[in-house]
């Protein structure tokens, strides 16, 4: 293995996307197109190793998510195995596939915490949201269960044309549900929700009132809920910081064992990963070439090179730059500063005009 | 008013389900765990928060921490009912 580069500090969290099968279908899902398929997918103690490398890398949390993780069969043993390496263990999740006796199985494991998606305050347009019938009153039931346990739970919620109107009310739910934190998530356009975007991208005052009004929530629920809060993109005036930079605080692992420094980072052109069936997780975060691809500033063009919020947004989305513009080097267009800053509002306004969306393309495995 | 100034002598504080005081081996010092949270901890922090047992009161662990450290009780106590005030408004300790 070759010598680490001294500046590189060690990865913070690790995501490991045990599955992307997913009883779900939800039209603004992150999963790339192309799905792995389960003979695909690592075995435990493959995790168990990469558990154990993360730890000993200086990794304090992982996010179990897929997909679906509880589509996996031996889940437990997975969670047992993040919790025996000492790691921070947050379970994503939809709720399906969870029974009571697995959520106690998973909590007896040592399972840190809970994130459990809803669609929407409203179970009729949550399970059409979803593509699931029963999927909203389900995850009631599933919100008891971990509550019940004592491990906290995090209500995520992704907004978009369907539910912008509805943010409050989710706020409320949440609260009614038991949960410690709640995660509103403007809507993000990669992969499956890059293919929906006409059918999720809502007008700029839905995206500001829903805005506003989860802001408004944050002093009323101080002390009662802890609120994040993702803004949406297309409607921003600066970029978010990708990922806290890219190579510079997580990565991923897909089922199949690929390390990427984000979700998207396949669409990019160019890169090579590594996987964890060849390489150790040390190697891959201090050698491979994706990883370095986009590591400082050197890379940087103007306006980023010499701005001076190049340090707090690392010049945006590198993901987001390419499938807007064609380059992954260009400063994400999201911000104001960006040549073709304009480009972002034009397809915002465009996306968002029609007064009826058009139907959502749900996810699916290819048949193979 | 001053942060936790309200917080009672007699409420035995903890780190709730999903909060978990860690050593941080590869950067050293502390980190405190939590939902979607790392918080570095400093060592005075951490020597609180090591004492958040569920088991003492606020009354003892001022007095340890007065013990321990030598330092004057009514700073001790200020700083301890300022780190619990903000931390549970996070929910990220239980009083």
């Amino acid at each position: 293995m070759s010598r680490p580069a001294p500046q590189t500090p060690p990865p913070i969290g690790l995501l490991a996307e045990l599955t992307h099968r997913c009883p779900l279908a939800c039209p603004y899902c992150s999963n790339p197109l192309a799905l792995d398929s389960r003979a695909d997918e690592l075995g435990a103690t493959v995790w168990a190793r990469v558990f154990a490398e993360a730890a000993e890398l200086g990794v304090l949390q992982v996010h179990l998510s897929g997909g679906e993780p509880a589509s996996r069969r031996d889940l437990p043993e997975i969670v047992g195995y993040c919790a025996k390496s000492g790691l921070y263990s947050n379970l994503i999740t939809s709720g399906i596939g969870l029974s009571e006796a697995l959520v106690e199985a998973l909590a007896a494991r040592g399972l840190d915490h809970v994130q459990l998606s809803i669609q929407n305050a409203e179970e009729a347009s949550a399970d059409r949201i979803a593509s699931y019938r029963g999927a909203h009153a389900k995850k009631r039931q599933v919100a008891r269960w971990v509550t019940a346990t004592g491990m906290p739970l995090t209500i995520n919620a992704v907004i978009h044309r369907a539910n912008a109107r509805r943010a409050t009310a989710i706020v409320e739910f949440a609260v009614e549900l038991g949960a410690r934190r709640v995660e509103i998530a403007h809507a993000q356009y990669y992969g499956w929700a890059m293919l929906n975007r006409a059918a999720l991208m809502p007008t700029r005052e839905e995206a500001d009132e829903a805005r506003a009004a989860v802001e408004a929530m944050r002093d009323r629920l101080a002390g009662t809920i802890v609120i994040d809060h993702v803004a949406p993109d297309y409607h921003a005036l600066t970029p978010k910081p990708c990922i806290g930079g890219w190579g510079r605080k997580t990565l991923n692992v897909t089922p199949s064992g690929k390390v990427l420094p984000c979700h998207a980072a396949e669409t990019i052109p160019g890169l090579e990963f590594w996987s964890v069936v060849d390489h150790s997780l040390a190697d891959i975060w201090f050698n491979a070439p994706a990883f370095n691809a986009f590591r400082g500033f050197d890379w940087m063009a103007e306006p980023c090179r010499s701005c001076d919020r190049r340090e707090i947004d690392y010049g945006g989305c590198r993901c987001q730059a390419l499938a807007l513009l064609g380059d992954a080097r260009a400063t994400d267009p999201v911000c104001h500063l960006s040549p073709r800053h304009d480009l972002v509002a034009a397809i915002a306004g465009a996306d968002s005009a029609p007064a009826v969306a058009p139907a959502y393309r749900y996810r699916a495995h290819a048949k193979i | 008013m001053s942060a936790g100034e309200d917080i009672a002598a007699t409420a035995r504080p903890s780190l709730p389900r999903g909060v978990r005081l860690k050593r941080d081996q590869a950067r050293g010092g502390f980190v405190l765990l939590a939902p979607e949270r790392v918080v570095r901890a400093d060592p005075i922090a951490a020597a609180v928060l090591e004492r958040c047992d569920g088991q003492k009161t606020l009354a003892e662990i001022i007095d340890d921490l007065c013990a321990t450290y030598r330092g004057e009780r009514n700073r001790i106590e200020a700083d301890v009912r300022r780190l619990l005030a903000e931390l549970s408004a996070k929910k990220m300790v239980a009083l």
